[in-house]
């Protein structure tokens, strides 16, 4: 008689209570915006204890390819869809920018300690493979002062796809005709000269080991790091060096060109503006237009426009540049269109 | 011959025997026989099933870019993802010649440990040096990708790659500048990496060696290196061979130290100074983010044709094995 009432009084401990309903959304995709989406995710599980989320960085391709399919809830890319893959899944995606990345370009020249700085059509010619040596003239043109020593300039890009790479490809395709035409913009492409590492780790590494390497970084790496990260010219004239408040600027300064209707697939590289940092970009949350469940959109909803909102405070201490304000209204208009079995979404998810 | 005056030694008649069981007419004894025979069955069956599967996936999965590129993806050199244009001919070239380089490295050296431990070390020293050698290959991939990259890549740089140049820069092996990153780099991780598994099965075999062989070569007058050169090597060269094919399977395999080292250029070239790549690296440098179909299918055509390469070598090795092994006694016995 014991043992079965033990038996019975542990299988009651075990039946699960029910508690408050949870919402499970899952997302995938890019890997550049990791961390600040493991960190937005863990601040507002705290405060919203009945919404779970679920984040795997796979990839920008595996994070498309898994929302096109409806495995997951929201995608996450460094790259805006390409018109064909929109019109694969008959248009029923929203971008929605979250944070600012841009891209530093490091070196390591021995004895040399002050910051480079370059010009687009250097920075272009260096990775076509036309400026081979330090001690070019047009290097010292534009560094004056700073003794270049006669070494190779060793070009370091990344060896896997990556957004990283699709911002440096996309800003040279828009300062180098030759560029754009030789060997254009993408997350992987046909590298004319250079060394490749795996990840930011792995040029960084290269950088760090190859006396007289150029290679391309995330700025958030760099930042982290401390890297030196050379400053280069914007469209203005300017030489900017990278930081949060100069990348923060370029997405600003893109505001012009962009319109408050604007689907944000735009590339926010080489832009005007006398304090923008020539190369940076927006990273994007794909979300559907029509969900079937109301619940888990609404509560995906909320979860983008806090992020959008209360998050971006969170960006600058982990490296991420954050959204300019004025960005907000152009934000909220696109999540308004949001809906559920035809009712939109949007007026119960603001709180 | 006298004969002795002894009585015939009494013998059980074959009849008292019970007769001896036929095999066969075993098989349908019961059911539960019946069913242990169909399990085993279906578990050895399993294997080449899942062969046969991995095989169908990848074909499935690479279908695309096969129809599009045809046999050119093996010669042409050019890989676009932008364009959509891809050939596989660098990574191709850069495997082999990778894993052929580092072989050439290893097995020496792999051998002289192999017979050092065998014939020679004395007896206190063998156990100690076994273990070390085994734990090489203990050791992650990606922990020798990072030696590679903080140790060996300035090591070659300043000590290995300029006296190099000076002896053989007259050669297009050892041509252009070099920035660390190289096939060279990659071929001789590659070599330390399968080192441990060539020794380790080569000292077994080596092991396995009846002693009357070695008595035989000494009675014969050999000294005890030309008693293992002569007598004891060719006897094992079967285990051998397969020992070093062991290791050449590795080589073409790996993936995570190499893609550190060698520079993942898309390039051919004589040079072993200049940077290259293999087919492992490019898969898992692009799979994760090739975002077109057509990119991906590529990568998959490049798993596949990696597939057959090491089925290709495999089916190699067995054939190296089987006509050389046919001479000696433990041909039969080596396999």
């Amino acid at each position: 008689m014991k043992p079965v009432a033990l038996l019975v009084l542990t299988a009651a401990l075990l039946v699960p209570r029910p508690g408050p309903a949870q919402t499970t959304l899952t997302g995938a995709g890019a890997t550049f915006p990791n961390i600040i989406y493991q960190d937005w995710i863990l601040t507002y599980n705290k405060a919203h204890p009945d919404v779970r989320l679920n984040y795997q960085s796979i990839g920008s391709g595996g994070g498309i390819r898994q929302f096109s399919d409806g495995t997951v809830d929201f995608g996450a890319s460094d790259a805006p869809m390409t018109d064909s893959a929109i019109a694969a899944i008959g248009g029923n995606v929203l971008h929605i920018p979250t944070v600012l990345g841009g891209d530093v370009a490091t070196y390591n020249l021995p004895g040399v300690t002050a910051t480079l700085r370059f010009t687009p059509d250097l920075l272009a010619d260096i990775f076509l493979g036309r400026v081979t040596k330090w001690s070019d003239a047009r290097v010292a043109a534009v560094n004056p002062g700073v003794r270049l020593p006669d070494q190779d300039i060793v070009v370091v890009h990344r060896s896997d796809g990556s957004g990283t790479t699709f911002i440096w490809t996309d800003y040279l395709s828009k300062v180098s005709p030759e560029w754009a035409q030789r060997v254009g913009r993408g997350t992987s492409v046909n590298w004319p000269v250079g060394l490749g590492g795996k990840g930011n780790e792995g040029v960084t590494a290269l950088v760090k080991q190859t006396p007289g390497a150029l290679g391309y970084v995330e700025l958030g790496y760099a930042l982290a790091n401390g890297l030196p990260a050379a400053s280069i010219r914007n469209k203005a004239g300017t030489f900017v060096a990278p930081t949060l408040e100069s990348i923060t600027a370029a997405a600003a300064s893109a505001m012009r060109a962009m319109g408050p209707n604007t689907d944000f697939r735009v590339s926010i590289t080489d832009p005007e503006g006398a304090r923008a940092y020539p190369i940076a970009s927006f990273t994007w949350l794909l979300l559907h237009r029509q969900y079937r469940d109301a619940e888990k959109a609404r509560a995906l909803v909320a979860f983008v426009w806090w992020a959008v909102t209360d998050g971006q405070a969170r960006a600058g201490p982990l490296g991420y540049a954050p959204l300019p304000r004025e960005l907000r209204p152009w934000i909220e208009a696109q999540l308004k269109a949001i809906t559920a079995d035809g009712k939109p979404v949007w007026p119960t998810a603001a709180r | 011959m006298t004969a002795l005056p002894l009585e015939p030694l009494p013998v059980a008649p074959e009849a008292a025997l019970p007769p001896a069981p036929r095999w066969r007419g075993l098989r349908e004894v019961n059911a539960g026989d019946r069913l242990y025979r169909a399990a085993l069955t279906g578990v050895a069956l399993l294997l080449p099933a899942l062969l046969a599967a991995l095989a169908g996936g990848l074909l499935a999965s690479a279908w695309p870019a096969l129809r599009r590129f045809g046999p050119r993806f093996l010669w042409t050199s050019v890989w676009d993802p932008v364009a959509g244009v891809f050939g596989a001919a660098p990574m191709i070239v850069g495997t082999l010649a990778s894993s052929l380089l580092a072989l050439v490295l290893a097995v020496p050296l792999a051998l002289g440990v192999a017979i050092f431990l065998a014939e020679f070390a004395p007896r206190w020293l063998r156990q100690p040096v076994a273990f070390l050698v085994e734990l090489l290959a203990a050791i992650p991939s990606v922990v020798y990708g990072l030696w590679g990259v903080f140790v060996l890549i300035p090591l070659l740089r300043s000590y290995a790659v300029p006296p190099l140049r000076a002896a053989l820069g007259w050669t297009p092996f050892v041509q252009g500048a070099f920035y660390g990153s190289s096939l060279l780099a990659g071929a001789i991780i590659l070599a330390v990496m399968i080192v441990p598994y060539i020794a380790a099965v080569s000292r077994e075999v080596l092991l396995a060696v009846p002693p009357s062989q070695r008595e035989a070569a000494v009675a014969l007058g050999a000294t005890r290196w030309e008693a293992v050169w002569t007598a004891v090597i060719p006897y094992g060269r079967a285990g051998l061979i397969g020992a070093t094919i062991l290791g050449l399977g590795r080589a073409l395999g790996e993936t995570m130290a190499v893609t550190m080292v060698i520079g993942n250029r898309h390039d051919i070239g004589w040079s072993l100074l200049q940077p290259a790549y293999t087919m492992a690296a490019a898969i898992a440098n692009e799979f994760s983010e090739a975002t077109t179909n057509l990119h991906l299918s590529a990568l998959f055509e490049v798993g596949l044709v990696l597939f057959v390469i090491t089925l290709a070598v495999n089916a190699f090795a067995r054939l190296l094995i089987w006509r050389v092994a046919r001479g000696t006694a433990a041909g039969s016995r080596a396999l």
